[in-house]
């Protein structure tokens, strides 16, 4: 029965694709609209962020099968990368954003290389240890972060001369251009040569192996990109929060990127839009639980697991194969 | 030494006092279906792992059109055009049928990672020439009725040929196929037969471990026996068939066992 709700819905979908997609689109776009207050228009744009954050991870462990359980480290580098060359160098935004990614790239291609010998568990405990080498470096490196004061006052981002802040909605609109751009990225990787090496070596990385796929070379690739993603999201998160430090990228945050992949459905790129609402938006809008919402929390996670380990939205699309329209054209030609 | 298609000079094997292969020897010609057969433990799988890279080769080398291939990375010899199936079905379970195939066509797609990016010309092209491709080889298995199906919802004898779909997307030269009929009935056996033939016919090299006599003796060209590791015979089914040594290492000879 619930098989079957899944199957109309997708190919309700499917159908009225363009129709589906303008709808959202209009939707986002008009949120300011609405006249939201700051805080909510602030929690909208985090929703975002750990969306993108998500997307990211949701490479490396949703379809590559890595699990990283030190991502926190790199939305830290991509923060403090953006914020110190913004304060030191007062460098253009996207410039700033440009070099924050490629640093964080950089440290995942790092992370990524002990995958020549490690695996599993093993190399869930390297990510883990490098989450923590983050933010000792950070603490440490007083010179250059300020250490334990953090960093405060980070400007805001600006673009063709207009600085992007939370009232004109600069930021909103920065965020959902992220947010599609990660999406399409995502979407493009995970949609070709790359996207099935990644599920294959996720599924049976022998077998992988042994179609010729180098599985060291791709599961770098998938650090690499998952990192850059995440130090994007981090050099936009800085200048919204405005003031950064050591504390901000801890263990938990590692830890909600995570669990927003697992609860909105591994390797599904819907699942991490809905994952990252569910898990952003519940502490704020369970705030009338007081004390309790962080026990209901848990307790919801785990009733989630129960019923629905492969995350909400985690269901295998039961539409046919996405066949490309050339080879589509030729075949029923042929037939 | 004449000029084989491929040729396994004196392998060997050893796992920590236990010699698993010696000094193997063999070879398979442009064209032939060579079956290697044994009983179980007899070494049949550690030689296909070490001819696709899975294992080094302690002594010995592989000779594969002329190149040495023994102890290179198996990905490289999956480009030079060896490709196996396995004893245990490995699909990617979680993916389509056509993306299976897809999977093996992986050293084949020359776009790169920029290419998908961007959605280039040649990335569709290319993309949609692996598509046919990839429909091609299920049609020529019989599995063009699953192609959007998951990998792990087909039947049993499905996900068998799907493997050896998946094997000829490398453009595989030679096939190694371990165990291809294992678990199958005896109509699904058959089709096999006729399916690995055609593939001969279609100008493959097959080299065949497996546990079926009947499909062993009925389409292999030339038969080699292995026990605890050693080659003990060589021919032609017929001979094969005939065999006292291969008799005793299937059945036990009386000998032996008094010995025992």
């Amino acid at each position: 029965m619930r098989k079957d709700f899944i199957y109309i819905v997708e190919n309700f979908l499917s159908r009225y694709k363009l129709i589906a997609w303008a709808v959202v689109c209009a939707g986002m776009l008009a949120v300011p609209l609405f006249g939201f207050s700051p805080f909510i228009m602030r929690m909208f744009i985090m929703i975002g962020i750990f969306a993108i954050l998500a997307l990211g991870l949701n490479l490396l462990t949703g379809y590559c099968g890595q699990v990283s359980l030190g991502h926190a480290g790199f939305f830290a580098i991509g923060a403090y990368t953006y914020a110190l060359m913004k304060i030191n160098l007062d460098a253009p935004f996207l410039l700033a954003m440009v070099v924050a990614m490629v640093i964080s790239a950089g440290c995942g291609f790092l992370l990524g290389l002990p995958t020549l010998r490690l695996s599993g568990n093993y190399l869930t405990i390297v990510t883990l240890g490098f989450g923590e080498i983050v933010r000792m470096v950070i603490i440490n490196w007083r010179s250059l972060t300020r250490g334990p004061l953090g960093i405060g006052g980070i400007p805001a981002p600006e673009l063709f001369g207009t600085t992007f802040t939370l009232t004109n909605h600069g930021f909103y609109y920065a965020m959902l251009v992220m947010l599609a751009l990660t999406g399409l990225t995502c979407y493009a990787i995970v949609n070709s040569r790359t996207g099935r090496a990644f599920k294959a070596i996720k599924q049976d990385p022998i077998a992988a192996t042994m179609m010729g796929i180098r599985t060291t070379r791709f599961k770098v690739l998938a650090f690499v990109l998952s990192a850059l993603i995440a130090g994007a999201a981090g050099a936009f998160y800085a200048p919204i929060i405005g003031f950064i430090d050591h504390n901000t990228f801890n263990f938990d945050i590692s830890v909600l990127i995570l669990t927003i992949v697992i609860v909105g459905g591994m390797g599904t790129m819907r699942g991490m839009f809905l994952g990252a609402i569910i898990i952003i938006a519940f502490p704020e809008v369970a705030r009338f639980l007081m004390t309790y919402r962080f026990v209901v929390y848990g307790l919801l996670l785990i009733v989630m697991m129960r019923f629905r380990p492969q995350g909400l939205l985690g269901w295998k699309s039961r539409l046919p194969y996405n066949i490309p329209k050339a080879a589509k054209k030729q075949l029923e030609a042929g037939a | 030494m004449s000029e084989h298609y491929l040729q396994v000079n004196t392998i060997t094997k050893q796992f920590s006092g236990l010699v698993a292969v010696d000094a193997v020897s063999f070879h398979v010609d442009k064209g032939e279906i060579v079956s290697i057969i044994g009983p179980n433990g007899a070494g049949k799988t550690t030689v296909f792992n070490m001819l696709t890279g899975v294992y080094q080769v302690d002594t010995g080398e592989i000779i594969f059109e002329g190149k040495p291939i023994h102890n290179l990375q198996p990905q490289d010899i999956v480009e030079a055009g060896l490709s196996r199936t396995f004893q245990n079905i490995r699909l990617f379970g979680d993916m389509r049928v056509i993306e299976n195939v897809l999977v093996g066509t992986h050293i084949k797609t020359k776009y790169g990672f920029f290419d998908s990016l961007f959605r280039t010309p040649r990335f569709r092209r290319e993309e949609a020439e692996l598509t046919l491709k990839a429909v091609e080889i299920l049609r020529s298995i019989g599995l063009d009725s699953y192609i959007h199906n998951y990998a792990e919802s087909m039947p049993y004898g499905a996900q068998r040929k799907l493997e050896i779909a998946r094997a000829i997307a490398t453009d595989a030269k030679i096939l190694l196929l371990d165990e291809p009929a294992a678990g199958m009935n005896p109509q699904e056996t058959e089709e096999l037969m006729d399916f690995i033939r055609s593939l001969r016919d279609k100008g493959y090299t097959i080299l065949l471990i497996e546990h079926d006599m009947r499909l062993v003796m009925n389409i292999s060209d030339r038969i080699y026996v292995i026990d605890h590791g050693k080659r003990i015979a060589h021919g032609l089914p017929s001979e094969i068939q005939g065999d006292q040594r291969v008799i005793e290492a299937y059945l036990g000879g009386a000998k032996t066992n008094a010995e025992d």
